[in-house]
């Protein structure tokens, strides 16, 4: 056996796509089993059900899903609730939710259905990124299913009227931010709204609105069928369940996985993906979390395990458990640097210091990677960095921030050395004083 | 942020066609009455694939149908970067350059695509391709990858890239997926994991009682 994490207790079955996604199959694997049961149940239950399994959101932030529920309002009033899954998956390194909206499309709609009905929402809408064209046409393709099969709709088998409608986006990164989300979602620009409001109280169109990852409503069914202390057995307290793992860049194999939380990181890359190219001594660095999460060397890949508390103890983070591997021939400035073109190309341009901030850290972090610069500016770089951060409405802009600073801290060697060298080879350069009076 | 404008060249109408427009209601027909601007994405879209890129005419065209001000959906269509607001080749080639695909080989990929194509973000002299350098696609376990019009082509090589191109050109539709011979993103030479028979022979579909459940108070 590779991993932790045994095949009996895995919740997406068909993450490969080997079996058909169709309904009958996915029934055959245990979706939507017993969920005329669940929906029996009192709203309370099913939410202290998914607190209990120490459920934290899938979609990089961690907050605990059970207790995002629970801040919709115990009562309809005027407005109508809205459940809003958020399938926009842009985040660099992470290609999960791709894997269950093509293959386990009916995971995701059972889910939608119970999150709803435990927030008193009667419709839900998936927000899918909109390159996701093969995706999107197998997720409505399973919806219609599941209405003619009458497990949605009006008067559908589970006693709770429920739609479900997919919506795209169009190729912007700041759309996976919630409110930027909703923004888009109501057919604007996706720029960040300002919080509070919050979205529990006024989300869509101005309605209550809870915002899910696809991998947090996924897998809640299999959480209450078989049971919150089964989910909670996996991983370290304040860090349980399973999890999707898309590891990518220079491992031998490199490939989507469902692991249990905390599993050795060191553990993961050489039992599933075949180890690092060159062997593990060949190892340079890793982003363990997404592009936004600062990398960590490779000492200490050696203990370090894949879960929420242990790599934010490293200033690092598990985001969406989108580890991008990067070996001895890497170069990490470079790799860095295009980090940050896609940032500024994604910054929505709503706040000065993320829209100037991101363009201007890309220009510099450029000329470092040819080592056409100051070793002054290596400070001015950290300094401006933490300029960016925190003072923005959304994290896009801590985000840009965070792979630069991960950067100076553990390889500003690499930098210096770079401008060095480059300096060596050229007789002038700017700032250099003239000598030769 | 990217500087995006509409083309100066501008084509003098739009019209729907039957089938855009039958979808367009379609997508409208999702969203509450009083909210129908929330179509625009999906409808501009349709466009696209209808016309193969948004002209100006289409934005009024969409405005209207939505009931929007027109500058509402200039806004929408210059801010998403999928909408293309200028004409491109009938196959449109977007390679992904973000650091996952960056460090598995993506800039040999686009290399193939400069020789072949030419420039980036030029349609080529003979109408056929146009190709793009985009941010990340989400395929990152089947790095390098390009999106070729609708749909994802992955575990790319040089070589690879190269043959999809000749065959696009010689009218072939190439099938989509993995060149690398793997399904989707199991590890190459075949999954390790969810390898149980058990999870497939129907058993998991037997009639379960819920674990804890409250305990009925005793009368």
């Amino acid at each position: 056996m590779v991993g932790i994490l045994q095949d009996k207790d895995r919740i997406f079955l068909n993450l490969y796509g080997l079996q058909d996604w169709k309904l009958d199959a996915a029934k055959q694997r245990g979706a939507w089993n017993a969920s005329i049961d669940m929906l029996r149940m009192d709203r309370d239950w099913i939410i202290t059900q998914i607190k209990n399994s120490g459920l934290r959101g899938r979609g990089g932030a961690g907050f605990g899903t059970g207790l995002k529920w629970s801040f919709m309002p115990k009562e309809v009033r005027d407005r109508p609730h809205y459940l809003v899954v958020n399938a926009d998956e842009s985040e660099p390194g992470t290609c999960k939710d791709r894997e269950i909206m093509r293959h386990d499309p009916h995971l995701l709609i059972e889910g939608c259905l119970i999150a709803s009905y435990a927030m008193q929402a009667h419709a839900c809408y998936i927000y899918l990124r909109g390159e996701y064209v093969k995706e999107r046409e197998v997720l409505e393709a399973a919806i219609k299913e599941a209405y003619e099969a009458k497990l949605i709709g009006k008067n559908n088998v589970h006693g709770w009227d429920f739609d479900c409608y997919v919506h795209h986006g169009a190729g912007a990164y700041i759309c996976g931010e919630e409110t930027a989300l909703l923004e888009s979602l109501e057919g604007k620009k996706g720029q960040p709204r300002l919080k509070p409001p919050f979205p529990a109280g006024a989300g869509l169109y101005g309605c209550p609105t809870t915002v899910n990852n696809v991998e947090s409503i996924a897998v809640v069914g299999t959480i209450l069928r078989r049971g919150a202390d089964w989910f909670a057995g996996f991983g370290r307290p304040n860090n349980t369940g399973t999890k999707l793992m898309c590891v990518s860049g220079h491992v031998n194999k490199p490939c989507n996985v469902e692991e249990a939380m905390s599993i050795p990181l060191k553990q993961l890359l050489e039992e599933h993906c075949g180890g690092v190219t060159g062997g593990w001594g060949n190892l340079k660095a890793v982003i363990p979390g997404g592009s936004s999460v600062p990398l960590i060397t490779a000492e200490q890949c050696e203990t370090a395990l894949m879960d929420f508390d242990w790599l934010r103890d490293l200033k690092s983070g598990l985001g969406t458990a989108a580890v991008i591997v990067m070996d001895q021939s890497t170069d990490l400035v470079k790799a860095i640097a295009r980090i940050s073109y896609f940032y500024k190309h994604e910054s929505c341009g709503q706040c000065t210091p993320c829209r100037e901030g991101t363009g201007w850290m890309w220009r510099v972090m450029e000329r470092m990677a040819i080592g056409d610069a100051d070793p002054k500016e290596i400070d001015m770089l950290l300094e401006v960095s933490t300029q960016v951060e925190g003072h923005t409405i959304c994290a896009l802009g801590d985000a840009a921030a965070w792979p630069i600073q991960g950067l100076i801290r553990h390889f500003r060697h690499e930098i210096e050395e770079r401008i060095h060298t480059y300096r060596s080879r050229k007789p002038h350069f700017a700032g250099a004083t003239l000598a030769a009076e | 942020m990217s500087i995006r404008r509409l083309a100066k060249e501008q084509p003098a109408s739009f019209a729907f066609s039957k089938d855009t427009m039958a979808k367009a209601k379609w997508w409208i027909s999702k969203y509450p009455e009083a909210r129908k601007q929330s179509a625009v994405i999906p409808i501009l879209w349709l466009v696209q694939k209808q016309e193969g890129w948004v002209s100006e005419p289409a934005l009024r065209a969409i405005a209207e149908l939505c009931g929007m001000e027109y500058v509402r959906v200039y806004e929408v269509a210059t801010f998403y970067t999928m909408f293309q607001l200028e004409p491109v080749g009938r196959v449109l080639v977007q390679v992904c350059g973000t650091t996952p695909c960056m460090l598995r080989g993506a800039n040999e990929l686009m290399a193939v695509c400069k020789e072949k194509i030419g420039h980036k973000d030029h349609m080529s002299a003979d109408g056929w391709f146009t190709w793009q350098e985009v941010e990340c696609l989400g395929a990152c376990c089947n790095a390098p990858m390009a999106q070729i019009n609708d749909y994802y082509y992955e575990d790319l090589t040089p070589e690879s890239l190269g043959q999809i191109l000749d065959d696009f050109r010689a009218g072939k539709k190439p099938w989509p997926g993995s060149y690398a011979g793997r399904h989707s993103s199991e590890p190459a030479g075949g999954a390790l994991t969810l390898t149980d028979p058990k999870l497939y022979d129907g058993s998991l579909a037997k009639p379960v009682k819920l674990p804890n459940l409250p305990v009925p108070e005793k009368a």
